[in-house]
């Protein structure tokens, strides 16, 4: 986990975390699924699905596929299996990331949640929106909003008891 | 002696061709095996297709007729969205005089991304990678398909693959690999396979006139019994014995050739009681594999199918993007 | 033209000797060695020093490409790469198209040869019909028209009978008979030699026992007719091992080794090098100390180039398919002062492999410097190195697995019947 750099100041994740839920709380249908983009996202759906009451299944997607930046990064090592443990046709599913920069990653996971299906509607949900969009794509339920330099990468991490903390990088991981 | 580096590795030690096993480190073709895990559920997508591949040529170059190779290339492509374009060559420019390289300039010329390549010389996809980065279009990738007995290196894969599957830890396993392992580029590409990933007891078994001069060579243990050389293993491959091989020089006849080397359920019972059974298919009842041990269940022929095309996606998907 | 060749280090294959003096050239032939004859007046001096001025080499198997394989090499580009090679004289094999196997042909290919006035070249005319491997040729008439020996070149000799005829009829008139060893049935289909090497690649393989079932056979009728019989290409550690013992029990059999067989080995086809592609094929690394030891030790009398000269064409193929063989005669002297200096081998013995040794087995009177020896010249830079590259060739044959690397040996001036044919 890496320390602030000097001039970032980037807020607690279980605060942002509970900011979040509450949010949901409030706005989303009481059936609606979870699916956490990996990894981060994964973390952050199975700890709403917990916190947030309704019945809601729990699912996990990885973009890897899907990502627009294949034809010049070559595939993701690493990548995992897409898991929807629920019927993807007709559902409405909240989509979960950690961070929401450029929209890209959220572009990839709708593609992706339609190749399984047609759901009903699709909301997102994000931890940290940092602005710097590049695509017409909103979040539906944010934790906290967050102005960042453009050389940084904002990275969400879980320590051994599972607790969550935002960290900065240097941009250009991927 | 200009032929020392494996062209298929890239400057950066990336893959860009798959044309064999030999040589690959243990870490990559444990990153396609891992690649293939997510490939391996698309039966529950509705729509049994992801992007990584759109717009890309692919040509199945066949030099030799392989409709079941083949195939499982093409679903493997076009579940990647990519465009198969299938070529059987050994009817087609050959016949007109046109060499291999020729052809591969032409297809070139016609924007190919990737060539899958089977021949029946060995050597060949090495000779098509060869050309492409000699003529400075490395931006074009080959994937081997079979080149004649030297290597089926995505078959070996989808054989580690299964044997991951089923027994985890290649670093405790013994495997058997039963038949005609001269002729056979699918034992040779396995064989690598197991060496680099560590599994101590490769046996391959069969009479002399099958065996390859010092496969010793190649970290393996030589039997000519059957019975002495199934004793417990964890895995047996069988090999297909071609028609052509069954009467002649090298083997009197199929019938003997079952009686020796054939997998019955008494032979399977020497290996250990959770052992399971391989062929890359497709096989020949009552020649090598008795029916009752084709579909028994120890037998996993099946699932292997299932594997290759998930394998045969991960390895297009990783060399495409490198 | 008088020449004299001034403060070289004179190497005679023959005396043994190599020591620094002068030589002198004129009307075609060597007229002295050490002091000047009266009153002989130069006219053209050639400053030798630190150079070996050696007999012009003499390659028993080097294919010229005449009649018929002209997209391959003519008769006018291998005897230019002969003589940038420093060879004077060469012995081509009779598998052109269509093969050495009536007078004419030889006289047409003698006759094309004296005209272009570099190397002189001796055919070794067919010892069977079309190198069918069933009718005799008229090994007297092909002897009149030129032919200094009788082969199959690169085709079969399958049947034994024939063999035995024709070592009985070749015997009868002493002509000579050069074969190379290599069963036909054992060799079928095979591309690389049966070891660790073509096992890995899935290469169809020649046994060793190709080579030694083929030598028993041969030496068993040599024994039988009494048939002077020259073994071309040697390639394995048995072969060597029956040669020397048929030499040490007294059979007149010489023997010769590719000298890409003494520098290369199987490891080297690497992954699918068409230019390792050799017939015999690149053996293991045994038989290659073999052949290295046997040359050294006379067991194998003569190194040669093997000289193919191969079209791109032929190579730009899978492994199996490539026609086999490379171009050899610009690397003859390099590769066999290689051998020397790595078996530290004199350079005097080394230069009789190449010069001495295969004019015996021409049966010419050439191969040493001595008065009254025709002046066939090879005066060459031991210690410059120079790096074998396809426009360095003047062979029409562009294909070695040597391509790229450095090689001893820097011819600087070929001499043909006292005349200047080649400087560098």
């Amino acid at each position: 986990m890496s320390a602030d750099p000097p001039g970032v100041h980037l807020p607690d994740a279980e605060r942002a975390l509970e900011t979040l839920a509450s949010s949901l709380l409030t706005g989303v249908a009481h059936d609606a699924a979870f699916v956490g983009i990996y990894s981060g996202g994964a973390w952050l759906a199975e700890r709403l699905g917990k916190l947030v009451p309704g019945e809601h299944p729990v699912g996990f997607i990885d973009v890897s596929f899907y990502r627009d930046d294949y034809a010049s990064r070559g595939l993701k090592t690493g990548a995992r299996r897409s898991d929807l443990p629920f019927d993807v046709a007709g559902a409405t599913i909240v989509l979960i990331d950690d961070v929401l920069y450029t929209g890209r990653s959220t572009r990839a996971a709708i593609n992706e949640l339609f190749d399984f299906g047609r759901p009903r509607a699709i909301e997102l949900a994000v931890l940290v929106d940092r602005g710097g969009r590049e695509l017409p794509i909103e979040p539906d339920y944010v934790g906290v909003r967050v102005a960042c330099a453009r050389s940084l990468s904002i990275v969400l991490s879980r320590d051994a008891a599972g607790r969550l903390s935002l960290g900065a990088e240097p941009a250009g991981g991927g | 002696m200009n032929a020392g580096r494996n062209p298929q590795l890239g400057p950066d030690g990336r893959l860009v061709h798959l044309l064999t096993l030999e040589g690959l480190p243990a870490a990559t073709i444990l990153s396609i095996l891992d690649a293939a895990e997510p490939f391996a559920s698309f039966g529950e997508r509705e729509v049994k297709k992801v992007p990584l591949l759109r717009g890309k040529a692919v040509f199945n170059l066949f030099f030799e007729n392989s409709t079941r190779t083949r195939t499982t290339f093409e679903i493997a492509a076009k579940r990647l969205s990519a465009d198969v374009i299938n070529l059987n060559i050994g009817a087609s420019s050959t016949s007109k005089g046109e060499t291999l390289l020729d052809t591969i300039d032409n297809l070139v010329a016609m924007n190919a991304d990737m060539f899958v390549v089977r021949h029946s010389q060995s050597g060949a996809p090495h000779l098509i990678a060869s050309h492409l980065l000699a003529t400075g279009r490395s931006h074009v990738h080959v994937v081997n398909a079979g080149d004649g007995r030297h290597a089926h290196p995505t078959q070996g894969l989808l054989d580690l693959y299964t044997i991951r599957h089923y027994k985890r830890d290649f670093r405790a396993l013994s495997v058997a690999v039963v038949g005609d392992v001269l002729h056979s580029r699918v034992a040779r590409s396995l064989i690598h396979g197991l060496a680099t990933l560590g599994t101590p007891d490769v046996r391959v078994i069969g009479p002399r006139t099958l065996i390859p001069a010092r496969v010793e060579g190649m970290g393996v243990r030589v039997f000519h019994d059957m019975r002495a050389g199934l004793a417990d293993c964890d895995v047996i491959v069988m090999l297909r014995l071609q028609n052509e091989r069954m009467k002649g020089a090298l083997l009197p006849s199929a019938g003997e050739y079952f009686k020796h080397y054939g997998l019955t359920d008494g032979k399977l019972a020497l290996a250990k009681s959770d052992a399971i059974v391989m062929h890359p298919g497709p096989m020949n009842r009552g020649i090598e594999i008795d029916s009752p041990v084709a579909d028994g269940e120890r037998s996993v022929i099946l699932p292997q199918v299932t594997f290759g095309i998930a394998v045969r996606m991960a390895v297009m998907s990783m060399v495409a993007g490198n | 033209m008088r020449i004299e060749i001034l403060r070289g280090r004179v190497v005679d294959p023959v005396a043994r000797t190599d020591r620094v003096e002068p030589v002198y050239v004129a009307d075609g032939s060597i007229v002295a060695v050490g002091a000047a004859p009266a009153g002989f007046r130069a006219e053209r001096t050639i400053e030798a020093s630190g150079l070996v001025v050696a007999p012009g080499l003499i390659d028993l198997n080097a294919r010229l490409r005449e009649p018929g394989l002209e997209h391959k090499a003519t008769l006018d580009s291998e005897l230019k790469a002969a003589i940038a090679g420093g060879v004077t004289r060469l012995a081509c094999p009779p598998d052109t198209d269509p093969p050495l196997d009536e007078p004419g042909l030889v006289e047409m290919l003698t006759r094309r040869a004296r005209h272009a006035n570099r190397a002189h070249v001796h055919p070794v005319g067919a010892l069977t019909l079309g190198l069918q491997g069933t009718t005799l040729t008229e090994m007297g008439e092909l002897a009149d028209a030129g032919c200094v020996a009788y082969s199959q070149g690169d085709a079969p000799l399958p049947d034994a009978q024939v063999m035995l005829r024709a070592m009985q009829y070749a015997a009868t008139f002493r002509h000579r008979v050069w074969l190379r060893p290599q069963d036909p049935s054992l060799a079928r289909g095979g591309v690389a030699h049966e070891g660790e090497m073509s096992t890995r690649l899935g290469l169809p393989a020649v046994p060793s026992c190709a080579e030694s079932v083929a030598l028993a056979t041969i030496l068993a009728l040599a024994r039988e007719t009494g048939v002077r019989v020259h073994l071309q290409r040697l390639s394995t550690a048995e072969g060597v091992a029956m040669v020397r013992d048929a030499k040490r029990a007294g059979l007149a059999v010489t023997c010769e080794v590719a000298a890409h067989h003494l520098h290369l080995c199987d490891v080297d086809i690497g992954w699918f090098d068409a230019q390792a592609r050799f017939d015999p094929p690149l053996r293991g690394t045994r038989d290659r100390a073999a052949l290295r030891a046997g040359l050294a030790d006379g067991t194998i009398d003569v190194v040669s180039s093997d000289h193919a000269p191969v079209d791109d064409d032929a190579k730009l193929v899978p492994f199996g398919e490539a026609e086999p063989g490379a171009t050899g005669l610009e690397l003859l002297l390099s590769l066999t002062l290689k051998w020397a200096a790595e078996e530290h081998v004199s350079l005097p013995d080394a230069i009789a492999r190449v010069t001495s040794a295969p004019a015996a087995i021409l049966g010419v009177a050439a191969g040493r410097i001595a008065v009254g020896a025709v002046a066939d010249l090879c005066v060459f830079d031991p210690a410059s190195h120079w790096r074998v590259e396809r426009n360095a060739l003047a062979s029409q044959g562009k294909n070695t697995p040597f391509l790229g690397l450095e090689l001893p040996g820097r011819v600087r001036w070929t001499l043909v019947g006292g005349q200047v044919v080649h400087e560098a």
